[in-house]
């Protein structure tokens, strides 16, 4: 589903990951978290494919995503699930 | 910009600050320009860039006050349009048929009257605690007023007539240990004494964001306590949240649950700058507070050694609230005079809160309320006091 998307979007980036939360509130949490560790991502909105929600999701270098899903866990910010490739 | 500096360039002089504080830190005032003009998008909706920056103002204000008020979750922080909103929400959220609810004598209309219709429908019955003297309750006396079907102790925690701060702590460490739901209007609390809502056993504190956190009106909202299980509370309102939108079920987590429809970003970011400036204090609301109490000290004694027949009915130690009048003189008439004879801003009447003015016996004529904020100063007291004389003297 994921690789569809980026296919998609023509990037060509097969080392991303993709964080999908319940609502874009989490979101701008997690991001607070990883822009404060420094940690490579950007919000995008959500792409269609994966949801339905209006709002936005983060994307991220799949090498961190170990790292990513430790922070978001230790920081108790809920998140629907992470994709990656 | 400092405490006790008057920001205001006019010859006005402001002591309503229980009602909205006045004038705003300029910070407040250019967040609001600067959300209106360079990022104002819709939070949580859209995709773009412009949302993305209003959402993360919205956040940066969530986390500000999860912080301020001493909770972890910064998703336990819900807005809304101000703190009678978020009682609304929180009593009639939380309030099933046959549960009894505690409060006090001292409470504003934003409690009483969503009190008075819950029982009025016959939903709950209502205890009201004494309290001494001038309305200070205490954990005993809430205590024997339990019965097995109290749900809720719902308490202003300073009063707006008065300035009379309720022992929190103490009614919350023993509602915590009964198991029952410590409600707290903060609105002349939050910013003005230190609220920590784990340390107090708040469950649900209801804050307003125009008072002493300085922001815009139309900012306010609760802080739910991390440990609070927010399922029992029902939602009054239903909406568009941005999220699960492919579902017409309300989402059921915090803080969508509770806040349908687009929020008042414009009001939030100034609010965020709001509490960065109390933040910004040698000792922040500390420092905010001990101003007041000093202003409120000075102005109480000299006003009563120099104004004839005045009587304050606040103590001191109300952290910059007084209620008084002056022997033949309505409130309103003092209130008229101080505002078109002298520029200075009081507020007369019973303030919302009539239950509080029958218990320090000054209902229904009311008083004179003075509040001050951090920008108000010992000169512009004494000028008041001077006012005070002249309005006495029947000095035309």
């Amino acid at each position: 589903m994921l690789s569809k998307h980026l296919k998609k979007l023509g990037t060509g980036m097969l080392n991303k990951g993709i964080i999908l939360f319940h609502s874009s509130n989490y979101a701008m949490w997690a991001d607070n978290v990883l822009k404060k560790k420094n940690i490579d991502h950007r919000l995008i909105p959500v792409p269609r494919e994966l949801s339905s929600d209006c709002g936005y999701c983060i994307e991220f270098e799949n090498n961190s995503a170990a790292e990513v899903t430790k922070l978001l866990k230790n920081e108790n910010i809920e998140f629907d699930r992470i994709e990656t490739i | 910009m400092n405490i006790g500096s008057k920001l205001s360039k006019t010859n006005l002089v402001y002591f309503d600050n229980s009602a909205t504080s006045f004038p705003k830190p300029p910070a407040v005032v250019d967040a609001v320009v600067e959300y209106m003009t360079q990022a104002g998008g819709n939070p949580g909706r859209s995709g773009h860039r412009l949302a993305e920056e209003a959402g993360e103002i919205v956040f940066l204000a969530r986390k500000a006050l999860a912080s301020f008020f001493g909770i972890k979750n910064p998703m336990n922080v819900v807005f809304g349009p101000n703190a009678t909103d978020a009682v609304n929400t929180a009593l009639k959220g939380i309030l099933n048929k046959g549960d009894h609810v505690i409060t006090t004598h001292l409470e504003h209309n934003c409690v009483m009257r969503p009190l008075n219709r819950l029982s009025g429908d016959g939903i709950i019955d209502i205890s009201v605690a004494d309290g001494d003297e001038i309305g200070i309750v205490s954990a005993n006396e809430i205590g024997s007023l339990l019965k097995p079907s109290t749900k809720v102790v719902v308490i202003n925690h300073v009063s707006n007539v008065t300035g009379v701060i309720q022992p929190v702590r103490e009614i919350g460490k023993m509602c915590r240990s009964k198991g029952v739901i410590l409600i707290v209007d903060g609105a002349q609390s939050g910013g003005i004494v230190p609220v920590n809502i784990a340390d107090d056993f708040i469950d649900i504190f209801a804050f307003t964001g125009h008072k002493a956190l300085y922001g815009p009106t139309g900012t306010g909202g609760m802080i739910i306590s991390d440990d609070f299980d927010h399922k029992i509370l029902r939602t009054l309102k239903e909406g568009g949240t941005g999220s699960i939108s492919d579902k017409i079920e309300q989402p059921d987590f915090l803080p969508d649950k509770l806040e349908s429809g687009t929020m008042n970003v414009a009001g939030i970011a100034g609010l965020l700058k709001g509490i960065e400036f109390i933040n910004s204090l040698p000792e922040g609301v500390n420092s905010a507070l001990s101003h007041k109490l000093t202003l409120q000290k000075y102005f109480i004694e000299k006003a009563s050694k120099k104004v004839e027949g005045f009587k304050s009915y606040s103590q001191t130690g109300s952290p910059g609230i007084t209620s008084f009048r002056m022997e033949g003189f309505t409130a309103s008439d003092i209130t008229q005079q101080l505002s078109d004879r002298f520029n200075i801003m009081s507020r007369q009447g019973l303030h919302c809160a009539p239950s509080a003015h029958q218990k320090i016996g000054t209902y229904p004529e009311g008083t004179v309320r003075f509040s001050f904020s951090v920008f108000s100063t010992i000169a512009e007291i004494d000028y008041a006091i001077e006012a005070l004389k002249k309005i006495r003297n029947r000095n035309a």
